[in-house]
């Protein structure tokens, strides 16, 4: 029988791939999304600063903001589940660079205003064909259960490209 | 220029998050809005092709239908995205800026219905399209 796998080498592996998708995406950076990871559960948390606000009045996150924080959860995760498996099979990151998944489409609901403090975010996979994923997320601040804002989006998945 | 055209444009100006992303107010008026987004490395998405992020472009989108809401006679100053469905049908080309020009086509006394087109240089092609419901704050 294998010995176990040391445990620095899985989460290495992990946070490899975690990094694979989301660091050297300018906009991810750019808006300050970052992930949290427990196992293969992805939480995105996106810290609030003062330029995320769109309403300056109540003053609220702008709805663009959650948008765009909505659809990076959304894609990250669906990249994420997709490449998981192989990974782990693997015990090694795909060759060359990353092909993305393309947005065909992604409907945000509003539910309550986004509160000047700290958005998370989870997103579940809930068809994931060869060609196309649908995927839904959903976004709260301080209290789990009450939601400020959710999606649903739909995702061309890149062309598999045969292993060798 | 009417008060409410002045106050709308000013307002949106002083959005952190639309200057932020250098989003520019380039018409506004009875219920319309055209906002532009000049192509910026900060908002790309994939960096192996340099397209911009589809979240920039969705949020251009609500800005703008937020925008053409709040010029729009009947639907009052404030307002507040209920929901936004945005369709991408290309990538926008890298290097090009994002135009989008909403229109709040139909007001009721509480909601307000709006679409949106955004485009690059190729206006004969939409890079995007959106459809969004938005709300009506009761005049006190």
């Amino acid at each position: 029988m294998k010995p176990p796998e040391p445990l620095h080498i899985i989460k290495q592996r992990r946070e490899g791939l975690l990094r694979s998708l989301v660091d050297g995406v300018p906009y991810i950076s750019f808006l300050g999304v970052r992930f949290d990871r427990r196992g293969d559960e992805l939480t995105a948390v996106l810290p609030f600063r003062d330029e995320l606000i769109g309403n300056p009045r109540l003053p609220a996150l702008h709805g663009g903001a959650t948008a765009a924080f909505l659809e990076i959860a959304a894609m990250i995760e669906l990249s994420w589940s997709t490449l998981w498996d192989g990974v782990e099979a693997d015990g090694a990151l795909p060759e060359g660079p990353l092909r993305l998944p393309k947005t065909i489409d992604f409907t945000i609901d509003y539910l309550r205003a986004g509160l000047p403090r700290d958005a998370y975010a989870r997103a579940r996979v809930n068809r994931s064909g060869r060609r196309y994923a649908s995927v839904h997320v959903e976004a709260w601040q301080d209290n789990r259960a009450r939601l400020f804002a959710q999606a649903t989006g739909h995702f061309l998945m890149p062309p598999v490209e045969p292993r060798a | 220029m009417s008060d409410i055209t002045t106050i709308a444009r000013q307002f949106i100006q002083a959005l952190p998050h639309s200057r932020e992303m250098g989003m520019e107010l380039e018409a506004i008026g009875e219920g319309s809005a055209t906002i532009s987004m000049p192509y910026d490395a900060r908002l790309i998405g994939d960096p192996t092709t340099g397209v911009m992020h589809g979240g920039a472009v969705s949020a251009l989108m609500d800005t703008a239908c937020g925008a053409s809401v709040m010029s729009h006679p009947q639907a009052g100053f404030s307002t507040a995205t209920l929901d936004l469905r945005i369709d991408y049908m290309r990538p926008a080309t890298p290097g090009q800026t994002i135009r989008t020009k909403a229109e709040c086509h139909h007001v009721t006394r509480s909601v307000a219905f709006v679409r949106a087109v955004a485009t690059d240089d190729d206006e004969s092609r939409p890079v995007a399209m959106a459809t969004g419901a938005f709300t009506v704050e009761r005049k006190g």
